[in-house]
């Protein structure tokens, strides 16, 4: 019975319990959490990876204010099923910009991580406005609103700020472009040189089909558009890679 | 003055949601400080009507203080239905698409307003209202801290409101169950150590020795999710003024980081604070002690101990790094031994009385709720295993595991709270209608029963048929032919919400009655029928 009496202690101790109590929760977040800050080969190294031109940011707001991730996954795991329906397995330096990560956990609707370039850019316009037009058994809510909601280009440099302050690496020459790249990018008649320097791969288009206006829509499409298009896995090294 | 301070308080903060509202960078944030203006502008002058210039008697400090759990079980019952309805609505969409009006009531702005109404509005409010209750009664004292009790009650509602109207607003961090934005978390983070204060206070200044085993794990609750809160919500707002912030963590660690939390809510939220209830409401339902105090201490213990790291679960086949997985994974398997335990410790405690459960449908709700808590807590485990998972994941199998959960065990052992409380609290006999719960119970379960089952037979289907090649190697199915397959399934369970919130409906009006006094005239339960009964009774 020496258990029961050494535990009363702490029956009659309510600090103590309490001290106690946290003590125990704390040690498993500790050894699973603090590590992957530190350990080196938590997100390996890959070519291509970076920060996201100031207009697919506003479009991957815009992409968290209405939930899409309570559908849509962005994390291809590595079975043959997924790899050939979404495409190479989603690697850690693919969401090292991510502030949140956007991985989900419920695949309503299919996967996204890599469904950049795979339709026109007036497919997705289609899509978000009437998304049964396009896809018949669709069970997706429709979002025509965004054409219609100007973009707010005056605050995209204050979000930039915000990431670097946690960690991106946007440089002071990309925050004093920000919304000048933001509106480039929308309008292809613009000079694009700038944003293509300063953000490698970036695709410059009027992604909502619509030259009056700088909208929503063109900044979703361009989120869409870009998603898993940057890392080029002819030159990815499988071996090194593995964790 | 009785609420000078308060209203004081309450007007500062009424002026600082002005002020929100007048400078703020983004019409998202603009219309929330507005809603947050009428909110406690209105209370502000609630309060002052009350105010009455005598001073304030002695407060009677032998009595319990009953107000704010009065308060308190309305709010269970009135968040449940909510939360319920918007559940219904939710599924009803997944059916029929055209049931989204863009933008404010689509799919993906109303479900968190489902998952947090359920889980923070419905089951917090039950668990700081029968925490407040249960504290006072095993520890003999009244509530420590005063109107504080109040301010914990109503910074919680403002705490759900808030939260509620920002995801319409589109308003939201898209960390599962932690959306709520920056402004948002520090409001629930002093709601929060308020309400640690308060129970600590009046766990310090027990009459009873011993700390009864329902408060340690009421304990455990508050301060883990404290910490839970506090570092799963680290992040830089864009403005002071705005609505927007980004995370203090990007990718694998903010994924894991998340899961720590996310799995931890079901943990510290949904499971140890509900086991507390346990504790305190089958012995006292049934009028025996608890079956064995030896298995409570190792029960907690190990629960708390284990749960913390079984966070990578969520997180199997992904970028996370496979040591992590492994160990999410081993320590799941580990924890079905102290959850069954757990339930073991919760039916036994009927042994020798199990004639109850024909007789008495609070039992009944109990012992259903501890079943279903078994069956769950032996489902997440084998979910856990890496392989299961890989089909699992993703799929409705996964809404299965939760709602067997969260409809059997959370929503069950808090409808037999309510029932408890209610008579108890505004003093009557006895319930408004017995039968009534009989009624409730049997459309929750089969709500629960066409709830899973279809969602079970969905969620394993659609696994199978992302995975389906046929015998050239080609995937057989395209993505939206699983979504087609899915219609009837969901159907389904609308269908059983609808039951599930008729039950829901039948408890309001029973709790409503009961407040009001009424007493139903019925047969009590498990009598016999009058006459034909008389018959066969044995002589004494
Ligand atoms: C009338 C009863 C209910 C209905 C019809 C209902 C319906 C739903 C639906 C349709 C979803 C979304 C599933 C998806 O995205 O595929 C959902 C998610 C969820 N519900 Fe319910 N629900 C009900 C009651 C409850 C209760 C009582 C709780 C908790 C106490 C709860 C907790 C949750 C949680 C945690 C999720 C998120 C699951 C996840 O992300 O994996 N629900 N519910
Ligand atoms: C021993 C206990 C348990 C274990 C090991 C466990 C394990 C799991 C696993 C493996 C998943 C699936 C993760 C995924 O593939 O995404 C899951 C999801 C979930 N479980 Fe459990 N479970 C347990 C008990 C419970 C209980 C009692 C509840 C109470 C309601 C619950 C609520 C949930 C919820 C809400 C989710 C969905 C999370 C999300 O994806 O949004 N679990 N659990």
């Amino acid at each position: 019975m020496s258990f029961l009496k050494r535990h009363s202690r702490l029956e009659k101790n309510a600090t103590l319990l309490l001290i106690m109590s946290l003590l125990v929760v704390t040690v498993g977040g500790i050894v699973e959490i603090a590590p992957l800050f530190y350990l080196q080969n938590t997100v390996e190294k890959v070519k291509g990876m970076r920060p996201y031109t100031p207009l697919e940011l506003a479009g991957r707001d815009i992409y968290i204010r209405e939930g899409c991730y309570a559908c849509h996954s962005q994390m291809i795991r590595p079975f043959r099923d997924e790899v050939e329906r979404y495409g190479h397995y989603s690697l850690a330096a693919e969401s090292m910009y991510d502030h949140s990560f956007q991985w989900g956990s419920k695949r309503t609707g299919p996967d996204l991580a890599r469904v950049g370039q795979r339709y026109s850019n007036e497919w997705h316009v289609q899509h978000l406005i009437e998304p049964r037009a396009v896809v018949p058994e669709s069970v997706m809510p429709s979002y025509a609103f965004l054409k219609d909601r100007p973009l707010d280009t005056k605050g995209i440099a204050a979000h930039l700020i915000a990431n670097r302050r946690v960690g991106v690496p946007y440089t002071d020459e990309m925050i004093a472009n920000a919304e000048a790249d933001m509106k480039a990018q929308a309008d292809p008649d613009a000079d694009v040189s700038g944003l293509e320097a300063r953000y490698p791969k970036a695709r410059a288009a009027n992604f909502d089909g619509n030259k009056q206006a700088l909208t929503e829509m063109d900044a979703m499409v361009a989120y869409l558009q870009m998603l898993g298009t940057l890392v080029d896995f002819s030159t990815y090294d499988e071996a090194a890679g593995r964790r | 003055m009785k609420y000078g301070t308060e209203i004081v308080f309450s007007a500062i903060l009424t002026l600082i949601a002005l002020l929100g509202a007048a400078f703020a960078v983004d019409d998202a944030f603009r219309y929330h400080m507005l809603i947050a203006v009428v909110l406690l502008g209105g209370f502000t002058i609630a309060l002052m009507r009350k105010e009455d210039f005598v001073p304030a008697g002695p407060v009677d400090d032998t009595r319990y203080m009953d107000g704010p759990i009065r308060y308190g079980v309305i709010a269970t019952v009135f968040w449940g239905v909510v939360g319920f309805l918007a559940g219904v609505l939710v599924a009803a969409q997944l059916a029929f698409p055209d049931l989204n009006l863009e933008p404010w009531l689509n799919f993906g702005r109303l479900r968190p307003l489902h998952t947090s109404g359920v889980v923070f509005a419905f089951g917090g409010n039950i668990l700081i209202a029968s925490s407040f209750y249960v504290v006072q009664r095993t520890c003999r004292t009244r509530l420590f801290g005063g109107n504080l009790a109040w301010f914990v009650f109503w910074g919680y509602q403002l705490f759900i409101v808030m939260a509620a109207t920002g995801y319409l607003l589109g308003i939201t961090q898209s960390r599962e169950y932690a959306e709520p934005e920056w402004y948002v978390d520090l409001w629930l983070t002093i709601v929060w150590v308020v309400y640690l204060f308060i129970f600590m206070g009046t766990v310090l200044r027990r009459k009873e020795p011993h700390i009864y085993v329902a408060n340690w794990f009421y304990m455990s609750f508050i301060i883990t999710i404290a910490m839970l809160h506090v570092l799963n919500n680290l992040a830089v707002p864009v403005s002071f003024v705005g609505s927007k912030s980004y995370s203090a963590f990007s990718g694998v660690q903010d994924a894991v980081t998340q899961w720590w939390y996310g799995h931890n809510a079901v943990a510290f939220f949904l499971t140890i604070p509900f086991l507390a209830m346990m504790y305190y409401f089958v012995p006292k339902q049934v009028n025996r002690p608890i079956y064995s105090y030896r298995l409570s201490i190792v029960h907690f213990w190990s629960i708390i101990f284990l749960y913390i790291w079984a966070g990578p679960h969520h997180l199997h086949y992904t970028a996370v790094p496979d040591w992590a997985q492994t160990l999410g994974m081993v320590f799941s398997i580990m924890l079905w031994m102290p959850s069954w335990g757990g339930m073991i410790n919760g039916l036994m405690t009927l042994s020798g009385r199990w004639d109850l459960i024909r007789t008495d449908p609070i039992v009944r709700l109990m012992v259903a709720a501890i079943a279903f808590y078994g069956m769950a807590t032996f489902e997440g485990p084998m979910l856990s295993i890496k392989s299961v998972n890989a089909l699992s994941h993703y799929t409705d199998w996964t809404i299965a595991h939760v709602h067997a959960g969260a409809l059997g065990w959370n929503g069950m052992i808090t409808f037999a709270a309510v029932y408890f409380l209610t008579p108890k609290l505004w003093g009557r006999e006895r319930l408004y209608s017995v039968r009534m719960v009989n009624w409730h119970f049997w459309l929750a379960t089969l709500g629960i029963v066409l709830y899973a089952s279809s969602m079970w037979v969905s969620g394993i289907m659609q696994g199978l048929m992302w995975r389906e090649y046929d015998s050239q190697g080609f995937l057989v199915y395209s993505f939206v032919e699983t979504v087609a397959a899915m219609h009837p399934y969901y159907v389904m369970r609308v269908t059983g919400g609808l039951f599930y919130l008729t039950g829901g409906f039948l408890m309001a009006w029973n709790v409503y009655q009961t407040i009001r006094g009424r007493v139903r005239d019925e047969t009590p339960m498990g009598a016999p029928a009058p006459a034909a009964g008389a018959a066969v009774q044995p002589a004494e």
